[in-house]
Parts: C-alpha cells; structure tokens; sequence
C-alpha cells in the first residue's frame, strides 16, 4: 500500500516537462521515450494483475449487480 | 463579467457485499455509521428548502418528476464540510464547495479516502470473512448506472438556452480526456459485445438533449434548478454527463475545462458556431471510437473529429483569457488547466499512449489490451471486463487504477488533511469550522444553512446564501472569540448573514 502511494509520487516527480516548451523535433523523440517507458511498465503491471484480479473473473463480473442510480 | 467559478463533485459509489447478508442500502448504510463511528457526534442533513424537482427552464414539471428525496436514509454533514449519504442504494459523497477545480481534486481524492477509512472499520462491525467493497465507477455492466455529478456556480443572468446549445458541444466531446472508459456497450437496443471498449462509463445512459431527469431518459443538460444559493443571483448548474475518475488530472482537467467554458459562455466569448446538430448520436460516436477519427455532425452542416472541437474550445479558451483573465477560475489553477489541456490534446493527437498517466479510458485500455495479448483472450473475456470493474476498486490492494502509473496533483498529505477539514475560501468553511466546534450545538446542517439549538427556544437558522461568504478571512476571529455555538449567535447578532 506504502510501496503503491510511493510510486504513484516518484512518478509525479519524474513526469516529463510538458511538451508545449519544446521544439517540434525534441517533443516526438520525448513522445517515442515516453511510450517506450510506458510499454516497460506494462509488462510489471500485468504480472501484478495476474496477482490482484478477482480469482473467479466470471463470478465476479456476473455477480457485480448495482441497483441504478441517478 | 463572468463571477468565480464555485465548483464540486458528488459521487455515487459502486457497493458489493461479500459473505455478509446485508443489501446495499443497509451496507451504505454500515460504511457511513462507520465512518461516523471515528468522532462522536454526527449531524444530521436539513432537507429544509430542498426543491429538486425544479426545472431551469420554468417548466411545472412540478412532482411528477421530482426525484425522490429519501428523507429516511443515513444523511449526515461532516467536518470538512462534505455530505456524506445512501442515496438510491449507493454511498454518495458530495465534495464541500471549492474556489477552484485544483481544490476540487483534493476533496475528490479525500472523499475516496473517507471511503476506505468506512471500508476498513466496517470490516470489524461484519462477521469474520465479511466485507463492503466500494468502486469508484459508473456503471455495472448490466444497464444500471450510477452517477457522478459536478456542480458550478453560474450567473443567473445568463440566458438558459444560451447556456445549453453552448455547453453541449463540450459535454460531448471531452470525454476524449474525462470519459474513464468501459469494456462493452449497455445503450438501448445494444447487446454488450457491440462495441468493445469505448470512452466513457456514462455516454451509453444519455437519451435527451435537455431535460429534468436523473435516472431514467438522462438528458446531456440537467435543468435542475436548485441553486442552494441566492436564486436571484446565481444558478447551481448540475452537470450529470461526467464519468467518476481515478486519474486526478482528469478530474483536473474535467471540471477546469469545464468551469473555463462555463465562464465563457457568461462572457458570451464562445459563440453558436460550434452547436451540434444532434448531440444525443454524437455523444455515442465520440465515445464508441477509441481511434479519435470520427467525426460528428454541427448544426451548419459541417463535420469535426471531437478533438478538433476540443482545439476550437482551446483556441476560444486562450482568446477569451487574454481578453478577460482568468481570475474566474483563479490565475493559478488557469494557467494549469490551459497548459494541461493543450498538452492531452497533444497527446491524444499524437499517440493516445502518451497520455496514459493522464486519462483514465487510455490507462485501463492498455490494461485490458496486453492483458487479452498476453493471455490470447477474445473480447468478450470476462477477464477483460473484471479489470475494467477492479480498475476502480478503492481497496488499496486490489485497484488497478492505483497500480498504473497515473500523475498525481496533490500531495497524500494534503488529502488526509482534506478527510477532517474544511476548504479556506468558501462557505464550507463555517460549516465545517462550526460542525468541528459546536456539534453538540447543531441540530441539522446543509448547503445553504445551519440550525442551532442553543438551549432556548427558537431554534436558529444561521442562513449561508452567498457561496464566498463564511470564509476562514471572514470568520476566523469571529470563530477564535467564540467559544460556544451561543457566543457565536450572540457575536453574529443582527447581521446573521456570514
């Protein structure tokens, strides 16, 4: 839970300069990095899935009723 | 002149039990007696003055569609100035006033907070295994979807239908970066394997262009009229198009955007080009393409992609601020909302993926796609639609959405000091500061009012009709020299008025 909240603030820290700054040629290569570094840490996240998901999928879904609302 | 954009958001959350028998209202029900259950005392809601079954457009719809207000069930005020309520079988939370959407963002997150705190403590009042899981989402899958609401603060001189024809065209294509997306499709007539994943949790619901209704046939404009304010001054426009986010940036970016557009309407700096001929089908189109390139139809017969619409706003946006500044939304949090919507746009322009730290439908689209590529599963999984749902879990353990890497606003600190305390610079202030030091002394407390039992007869109805009035510049010496709830009647004498 600590480990998660950490995270989530390194990557507030480490997020890139928004791109308005920048000439055009420097904001596609920042756009190529970050997607690169987004793909890394997908294949980590998806492990992690594979350890958090509900075990039984297809009860969960099934069994995720709400009464409406407004 | 547009006037200060006082903003909020109210949430219904999406309730399951496990090994429990308890249906959701009386699970609500637990979290918020939970909840309550940290302090002693607890204050009830005062449904005095409640009329939302009137109509902006002075229409006497009158009773036959006023929403019901559900008098019986837990309603209670808390001491950062939020309610915190069961409504219609969810757990709804409805952020205090704020000055400017940045200080939305932290009551929204605190209200997640609140949330798990209410979790957690009820796990001890369930039996062993038992457990309340809440998700912050909008919909089940199945046709049933619950809401999450924004409220702005707008000139009541501003012509209705102007407000409406100029507001649209925004609801309907900023999902691009607020819609939190959803595996399947639950509109009228559809099976859910229509359409595979698409933008938003709540553009499947929307049937009307305009109208009075919350639960059935919503309509994209809500015309409730209840201000909970000065009526001859101001509307409370209550927007019920939105989707719940995880991401704080689009929260950000949800309700800045849409405060920004709002106070450009008021300055009549929009314009009517941008009307769309049919609102209803193009919310749908913009949210059933995740590849951005369809285009919806404008009443002058043109067509444009939602995020070229997105860039006219910008553009409108950038023009207007120069012309007006920005002290509607305040200069800080305006400077931040153009930047960052320039930058999501670019983005969404460039590659979606680039902004997957940002919007919640681009986050949770990664997920379920390497996911269903890693797995070699078919669309219709419901492995798929199980992360789509637990993306919005609020247990810490188990949501996706706190696993993905999305940027963040505020500070942890910030947001556990939001759960117990009141927004500095509006009305939410007295309230929470009077809720915090003088409970034993309030008999009820909502939007616009506070009563007082101060142990002789009448009871005293401190009225709040001015939103930034009560703020802790007017009223922390007051506070500091009272005491008592009777020191502060007594001190606030014949200008009740805060």
């Amino acid at each position: 839970m600590v480990l998660a909240m950490a995270e989530r603030t390194k990557k507030q820290r480490t997020a890139p300069q928004r791109e308005k700054t920048s000439p055009p040629e420097t904001e596609s290569t920042g756009g190529t990095e970050k997607t690169d570094r987004l793909k890394e840490e997908l294949d980590g996240l998806l492990d992690e899935i594979d350890e958090v998901l509900e075990t039984n999928a297809e009860d969960f879904v099934k069994s995720y009723v709400q009464k409406g609302g407004q | 002149m547009a006037i200060p954009k006082v903003c909020g958001i109210e949430t219904e959350y999406g309730i399951v039990v496990r090994n429990a028998e308890l249906n959701a209202v009386t699970a609500s029900s637990l979290l918020i007696n939970a909840f309550l259950g940290r302090s002693h005392t607890r204050t009830a809601w005062d449904f005095f003055d409640e009329q939302p079954g009137n109509d902006a457009r002075g229409l006497l719809l009158g009773e036959i569609l006023a929403p019901e207000v559900e008098t019986h069930l837990v309603n209670t005020v808390l001491t950062n100035g939020a309610r915190y309520y069961v409504d219609h079988a969810h757990p709804e939370c409805s952020t205090p006033e704020c000055r400017t959407p940045s200080e939305v963002v932290r009551y929204d997150r605190a209200a997640e907070e609140i949330l798990r705190l209410s979790m957690e403590r009820a796990l001890a009042m369930l039996p062993d295994g038992g457990e309340v899981v809440v998700y912050k989402n909008n919909s089940d899958g199945k046709g049933n979807s619950y809401g999450c609401h924004e409220n702005y603060l707008v000139d009541r001189a501003v012509p209705f239908g102007r407000l409406v024809n100029q507001i649209t065209p925004h609801f309907v294509t900023r999902q691009v970066f607020a819609g939190a997306g959803k595996v399947g499709c639950e509109s009228p007539g559809s099976t859910p394997s229509d359409v595979a994943y698409q933008l938003s949790q709540r553009a499947d619901f929307f049937e009307e262009e305009v109208g009075l209704e919350t639960t059935l046939k919503r309509p994209i404009v809500n015309t409730r009229d209840e201000p909970h304010c000065d009526p001859a001054k101001y509307r409370r426009l209550h927007v019920i198009v939105g989707d719940a986010n995880m991401s704080e940036l689009a929260t950000f970016l949800k309700v800045g955007t849409t405060a920004i557009v709002l106070a450009m309407i008021e300055d009549d700096a929009i314009g009517d080009d941008l009307t769309l001929a049919h609102p209803v089908t193009a919310i749908r189109q913009v949210s059933n393409d995740p590849t951005l390139h369809a285009t919806i139809a404008l009443g002058n017969g043109k067509r444009m992609r939602a995020l070229d619409l997105q860039w006219q706003l910008l553009e409108r946006a950038r023009t207007w601020a120069d012309r007006h500044g920005l002290d509607s939304v305040t200069v800080d949090d305006g400077k931040r909302i153009l930047e960052e919507w320039e930058s999501v746009l670019t983005g969404l322009e460039r590659n979606p993926d680039d902004v997957a730290d940002v919007v919640d439908w681009v986050a949770k689209k990664r997920l379920i796609d390497g996911y269903a590529k890693r797995h070699d599963l078919p669309a219709t999984d419901a492995r798929l639609k199980a992360i789509d749902l637990q993306y919005s879990d609020l247990r810490r353990e188990r949501s996706l959405a706190l696993r993905c890497g999305l940027r963040t606003i505020t500070t942890d600190a910030a947001v556990r000091e939001a759960v117990d305390t009141p927004p500095e610079t509006t009305r939410a202030y007295f309230r929470g500061t009077c809720l915090a030091k003088y409970a034993s002394e309030i008999v009820a407390a909502n939007w616009d009012s506070i009563v007082f039992d101060v142990g002789r007869d009448p009871l005293r109805r401190v009225p709040m009709m001015e939103p930034l009035r009560g703020t802790k510049a007017l009223t922390a010496e007051l506070f500091a020299s009272s005491a008592t709830a009777s020191d502060l009647i007594a001190q606030l004498g014949d200008s009740p008025q805060t």
